[in-house]
């Protein structure tokens, strides 16, 4: 197997530029930060050399390496330029040999706290029943401040609170203009959704013409939640309707938990990054009061088995090459708003979640002798795009929704602590049978290369008959942006592609425009895969200030660790997905597997939400459509 | 022709000379008529276009238009008497010229040899003035940026050309040696225009420095201070000296393409240099090989859609890229990496205008003219409360009594002198204490204002300073860009609360709450817009705190300005009972009958003050709100009724 990196084109830089490079050899500096002699590297921001040695400045709008604007102001510090004490941003202003800075001096405090109180005092403070309490980063700088009252009273905005979506709610009147959502989306994700709209106080971080996001191109990734340093982006709760479905003795609450939420959903109870709590999910989930609790690693094991059969179909000339993997619905929107002209490439499988949905209300409601109409399935995701999807009018039979309620792992985290649950003390339990057998395959789902990794496992078993000696496609793994690998396949040589970011899909798609051949592609929306999906804890605590996207690496570790400790490591060796063939869908891409466990996908347009009038674009039609069907949910 | 030598450029100046000579007053010039009509924008706006339509088609109906020949001009400075007309040989110099004084210019001076006297400037003294030298408003004057104006035709390259205008250019090219340019520039002295004065030769050192490819030339022509239009003046009536500079500049970096970005709403503007930019470029005097050497250098415009802000030149370049016109933290700075990420000299356009003047004279000369730490001349736009509103250009180092005074004719109606605010929005307001200071940049900041671009707002005792500073930070909050906090938020806490001490809110603990906010914005903001907002408030707090002591402590707005603060009574010993104020009240706040002294009432007054106007016997007066307080009566000042009145009634 060959494996080459994109070198050295913009996409490396791209992502690669979101990690550290530890082998690159740079020149070292010394400056003085209150007093103290410190070393850094050569092109560090003052800020960058002072967290470096332990001395913590405050911060608001930077977001390392994707938004260094220096516009909030708050992480001021005095640095000596001839002599003088010239207040400057510490996140843009260089380190450089000899620098001497004040971080902590009595002015820089004073102005400081002016920063914080000007932001506050145009800030919604409901602390106590905003969704980011305790886990906000404007409460947390306002609490190391010692900030006690507000001098400053004065106007203070009452902008309608954007939750028509089933998705994303964007609260204007808590927004700081700290412009992180604008900087993810545009710079990494390269969706473009947000902008600054106004001038003056009356400025808001928005879409064009503060459209709902419903309205514009996103793609519901939720980037942007995890970059929000406050509540004014966040995912929309359907907590409480997930309580109501519990409550209600009529019905068979089915909860699914996808392969990324055992190595996340502990960092909110004070675990380590990378900690696996499978058996602890499972257990509180149990507790809160599911009639079944399985795993989605169960039904991507499944998507494998169809994907690598679509796959095996399409090489023999029956469909578009490449085939584009479809699990990510963020991706999957992406696709439908900015490269329509592919969707025929785009595998019909539904993301797991939506198999398990459609399965859960046909084949295990027959096998257990319940009514479908009782069924409510939820499924425990790291993803705001899930949520979109499952509101999709094609995911589900017209008679009911495939799955009725999407958590984030952020939801259940709060449903845990709601219920009174100490998660610490939570015995180890296992999924329920049969949904809730997985193969190793199914785990690495979460993270970038997985997909690939798990069909090409399959794959190669279905085409030799023989099982592959190395299990780990390691070349397959990692957090370059985009990769590309040759994999041998039936004595044929396939292309396979790999991008996680859709900042990143967008350079390999340009390219597969251009002409460029490739087999097999996988994309996930969120950088590093659904480990860093827009559902996933968000650090603003007081330990975690800043946003990093190191801990995307610890969290994929802990999957491939579950996958390593798995007997089965393949999606066709797991005896309940072949039991589900025998006994319901007969074969990978049957009559009834297509029915149940595929989908459609419909051009959208990049501008949806706008009417031009007379101007009649070749998108127009589906567009007015497509918000039609969008709201028929 | 292309011009591709300095020889080629002199053959075209010796053709032009003779027009340029005969205005200059020298009599060797030719035997014909010229008539000058200034086209700027205020004589435009005053109908100069119709007159000088007319002028030519009485030229015409008379048969003379083989001898006299009309020609646009650009600014000549004194806009308050426009539109001006200037008659060569002979240098006449008309004022407030109407289109129906065409046929009279034509029959009576052209024809008749008789000067049209009626239309001469008569100095304060009453004095006939017939040319430009003989009236007090140019007299104290330098020109050295603003030497075209009213000279030379815009729109004519050779006319500029004549004027030993890209001299300077083929001068530097046939040379060859850009240090040494950059080393004259730097020891002129001369340093930005466009407000910080940053030392200009330093801005090209630093830019020349880099090594990276390409690298750009860009003139900031988003002049967008209110009362300013020294930019305006100078492309409008001297585009060529922009662009000469420009190239100039282009060459000494190593740039071979420059924008001008202007204000889409100086139309005027933006035509003469598109003129320019197609005139220079068929005279190949912009383009390709310039002077026949392998230097090329073009231009091209860029519109700015009016944001004040896209004057910081981070932002202007955010702005020519076609984005949102933001600024960003510096470093690195705009000559490091600026438009498009390549190196970019910024210059202003009075910036550029001065540089074909150093270059011609000599760096020694320009370093002669004022003071220590300023060189050269400043053009100021004169605007507010003074009797020549105008364009004038003065060495630095003169002082404000000079220039509002002796050039700008004093104040309007016998009133008296109360502050001047120079440097726009950014500046501070000076009083009267300040008016022989000789003023350049040091000595404007020393005194809590700055030299900006150049406007200068006079007022009067007429004007309210806490007003003005409220007026200032409207003006501020609105045009922020809302990128960095303490300008977005902190500009509208301020102005809030000046509001709210204009509208009689104000707490005495507003002023330290003002004075703390004003500085810490300075001190944090992002850019030069926010930084330099407080400005306003921090120097009428300096120079004019009784006044913030009156709107918070008496409820009263000395100059009666604000409007919350005033109260309109009826003087009932001087009221007549005429009625004629009611009659006029548009917001029927007045009431009354005969035999009774008219009262107002307080909640349905809007304060337009045009009952007083009409009054009379002006017994309707503007008071403070607080006699209203106390005397509990509202609308009318009681008092014993006079005989007189008594009968009346």
């Amino acid at each position: 197997m060959e494996t080459r990196e994109f070198a050295p084109g913009p996409l490396v830089q791209k992502t690669g530029q979101l990690y550290d490079n530890p082998e690159k050899k740079v020149e070292k500096i010394k400056l003085t930060i209150d007093g103290r002699e410190i070393e850094a590297d050569k092109g560090m921001s003052v800020l960058e050399a002072a967290r470096l040695a332990g001395i913590e400045i405050p911060s608001l709008c930077y977001l390392r390496h994707i938004n260094e604007i220096g516009s909030c102001r708050v992480c001021l510090v005095e640095v000596e330029i001839n002599g003088a004490r010239v207040l400057q941003a510490s996140c843009v202003y260089p380190a450089t040999d000899g620098l001497v800075v004040h971080a902590s001096s009595p002015r820089v405090r004073r102005v400081r706290r002016t920063m914080v109180e000007l932001l506050l005092s145009d800030h919604h403070r409901e602390c106590t029943t905003c969704i980011r309490n305790l886990n906000c980063e404007l409460q947390n700088i306002a609490d190391n401040l010692g900030i006690r009252n507000i001098k400053f009273t004065g106007e203070m905005k009452a902008l309608q609170v954007q939750n028509e979506n089933s998705f994303i709610v964007r609260d204007y009147n808590k927004c700081i203009k700290c412009r992180r959502c604008e900087a993810i989306c545009s710079k990494v994700q390269e969706v473009n959704v947000y902008s600054a709209l106004n001038r003056g106080y009356d400025t808001v971080i928005a879409p064009a013409f503060m459209q709902d996001l419903s309205q514009v191109a996103c793609i519901t990734c939720g980037q942007c939640v995890i970059a929000c340093p406050t509540a004014s982006l966040t995912e929309k709760e359907c907590i409480e309707s997930v309580w109501e479905a519990l409550e209600d003795p009529d019905k068979y609450v089915v909860v699914q938990s996808a392969p990324s939420i055992q190595v996340t959903l502990g960092e909110v109870f004070g675990y380590p990054v990378g900690t696996v709590v499978t058996g602890k999910l499972v257990a509180a989930l149990r507790r809160l009061g599911f009639d079944k609790v399985f795993a989605t690693d169960f039904t991507a094991d499944l998507t494998i088995m169809e994907e690598a059969n679509e796959l095996l179909e399409r090489l023999e000339g029956r469909g578009k090459l490449p085939l584009l993997s479809s699990c990510s619905p963020g991706w999957v929107k992406f696709a439908e708003h900015f490269y329509p002209e592919f969707l025929e490439n785009l595998s019909t499988c539904k993301s797991p979640h939506e198999m398990f949905g459609a399965l859960t209300k046909t084949y295990f409601a027959e096998k257990e002798g319940i009514d479908p109409k009782k069924i409510v399935v939820v499924a425990i995701m790291p993803c705001t795009a899930k949520k979109f999807e499952a509101s999709r009018p094609e995911m589900g039979t017209g008679e009911f929704k495939d799955v009725d309620w999407v958590l984030t792992t952020r939801e259940l985290a709060r449903m845990i602590r709601q219920s009174g649950i100490n998660f610490h003390d939570l015995p180890h339990e296992d999924y329920d049978t049969p949904m809730g057998i997985a193969s190793g395959a199914g785990a690495i789902f979460g993270s970038t290369g997985g997909v690939i990794e798990a069909a090409v496992r399959t794959a190669y078993y279905l085409t030799s008959g023989q099982e592959m000696d190395l299990v780990d496609y390691e070349e397959l793994r990692g957090f370059s942006g985009l990769k590309e690998v040759w994999v041998e396949l039936k004595g044929r040589r396939i292309k396979v592609a790999i991008a996680h970011g859709t900042g990143n899909a967008r350079v390999l798609m340009d390219r597969l425009k251009a002409g460029e051949q490739f087999d097999y592609v996988e994309i996930m929306a969120c950088p590093g895969g659904c480990v860093g999906g827009g559902g996933q804890p968000i650090f603003g605590t007081r330990e975690h200030k800043e946003i990093s996207l190191d801990y995307r690496h610890n969290r994929a570790d802990a999957l491939d660790r579950i996958d390593y400790s798995k007997e089965l490591r393949r999606a066709h060796e797991n005896p309940a997905v072949k039991k589900i063939y025998e006994e319901f869908l007969g074969r990978p891409l049957s009559n009834i597997s297509r029915k149940l466990l595929h989908t459609y996908y419909t051009p959208r347009g990049k501008l949806p939400g706008f009417n031009f009038g007379g101007i009649k674009g070749s998108h127009a039609g589906h567009v007015k459509e497509n918000i039609v069907r969008s709201h028929t949910t | 022709m292309k011009v591709q030598s300095i020889e080629d450029l002199k053959a075209v100046k010796e053709e032009y000379l003779p027009l340029i000579k005969q205005r200059l007053g020298h009599r060797n010039g030719l035997g014909s008529t010229q008539v000058m009509v200034c086209s700027g924008t205020a004589c435009t706006s005053a109908a100069s276009q119709d007159l000088r339509n007319g002028l030519q088609l009485e030229i015409e109906r008379h048969g003379l238009k083989e001898n006299v020949k009309v020609f646009k001009t650009g600014c000549f400075g004194f806009c308050q008497n426009g539109p001006i007309v200037m008659v060569h040989p002979g240098e006449v110099f008309y004022c407030n010229v109407k289109p129906e004084d065409a046929k009279e210019i034509v029959e009576t001076h052209l024809m008749g040899g008789q000067v049209v006297e009626r239309l001469l400037y008569r100095n304060v003294d009453n004095q006939v003035a017939q040319r430009m030298e003989d009236i007090h408003f140019f007299q104290a004057q330098t020109r050295i940026v603003l030497h075209n104006c009213g000279v030379i035709n815009p729109e004519e390259i050779g006319e500029y050309i004549a004027r030993d205008g890209y001299m300077a250019l083929a001068e530097v090219i046939q040379k060859n040696n850009p240090r040494e340019v950059i080393e004259a520039i730097k020891r002129s002295g001369l340093r930005g225009r466009g407000g910080a004065g940053f030392p200009t030769g330093r801005k090209w050192e630093m830019a020349a420095a880099q090594d990276v490819r390409p690298k750009y030339v860009l003139c900031n022509a988003d002049e967008g201070d209110p009362g300013a239009f020294m930019d305006r003046s100078i492309l409008e009536g001297d585009p060529h000296s922009v662009i000469e500079a420009m190239a100039v500049a282009g060459y000494c970096i190593g740039a071979s393409q420059g924008y001008i970005y202007v204000r889409a709403e100086y139309p005027i503007a933006v035509k003469r240099l598109e003129i320019a930019i197609e005139q220079a470029r068929e005279k190949g005097l912009l383009g390709k090989n310039l002077f026949g050497s392998s230097f090329d250098f073009d231009l091209g415009l860029r519109f700015g859609a009016g944001a004040f802000v896209c004057g910081e030149e981070t932002a202007l370049i955010h702005s020519v890229m076609g984005q949102r016109g933001e600024p960003r933290p510096r470093p690195p700075y705009p000559a490091q990496e600026g438009l498009w990420g390549k190196p970019t000299l910024i210059n202003n356009v009075e910036t550029y205008a001065n540089i074909p003047a150093i270059l011609r004279n000599g760096w020694e000369w320009y370093q002669g003219q004022g003071t220590a730490g300023s060189k050269g001349s400043k053009v100021f736009s004169l605007a507010g409360k003074i009797n020549n509103t105008g364009l004038i250009e003065v060495p630095m180092g003169t002082t404000l009594r000079t220039i509002i005074f002796d050039i700008g004719g004093g104040i309007p109606g016998g009133k008296k002198f109360k502050a001047v605010q120079t440097g726009g929005p950014s500046g501070g307001c000076i009083p009267e204490k300040y008016l022989d200071m000789p003023i350049d940049y040091e000595s404007l900041k020393e005194i809590g204002s700055m030299m900006g671009s150049g406007g200068m707002i006079v007022m009067n005792e007429d004007n309210c300073m806490v007003d003005i500073a409220r007026f200032y930070l409207e003006f501020t909050q609105d045009e922020s860009c809302g990128r960095c906090t303490p300008c977005r938020v902190g500009t509208k806490r301020l102005l809030e609360t000046l509001k709210r001490i204009t509208e009689g809110n104000g707490e005495i603990e507003d002023l330290e709450l003002l004075e703390e906010l004003s500085f810490d914005i300075r001190d944090a903001s992002l850019c030069g817009l926010g930084q330099t907002a407080p400005n306003p408030v921090i120097s009428t707090m300096r120079y004019f705190k009784d006044e913030y002591l009156a709107h918070i402590k008496d409820k009263n707005c000395p100059a009666g300005v604000c409007k919350e603060l005033l109260n309109f009574v009826v003087d009932e010993e001087k009221c007549a009972a005429c009625g004629i104020c009611a009659k006029d009240c548009a917001a029927g706040a007045i009431t009354g009958k005969p035999g009774e002294a008219y009262r107002i009432d307080p909640d349905k007054c809007s304060r337009c003050a045009a009952c007083a106007a009409k009054c009379p016997k002006k017994a309707i007066t503007r008071g403070p709100r607080k006699e209203e307080i106390i005397n509990g009566n509202q609308g009318i000042r009681p008092g014993t009724v006079s005989p007189e009145n008594r009968a009346a009634l």
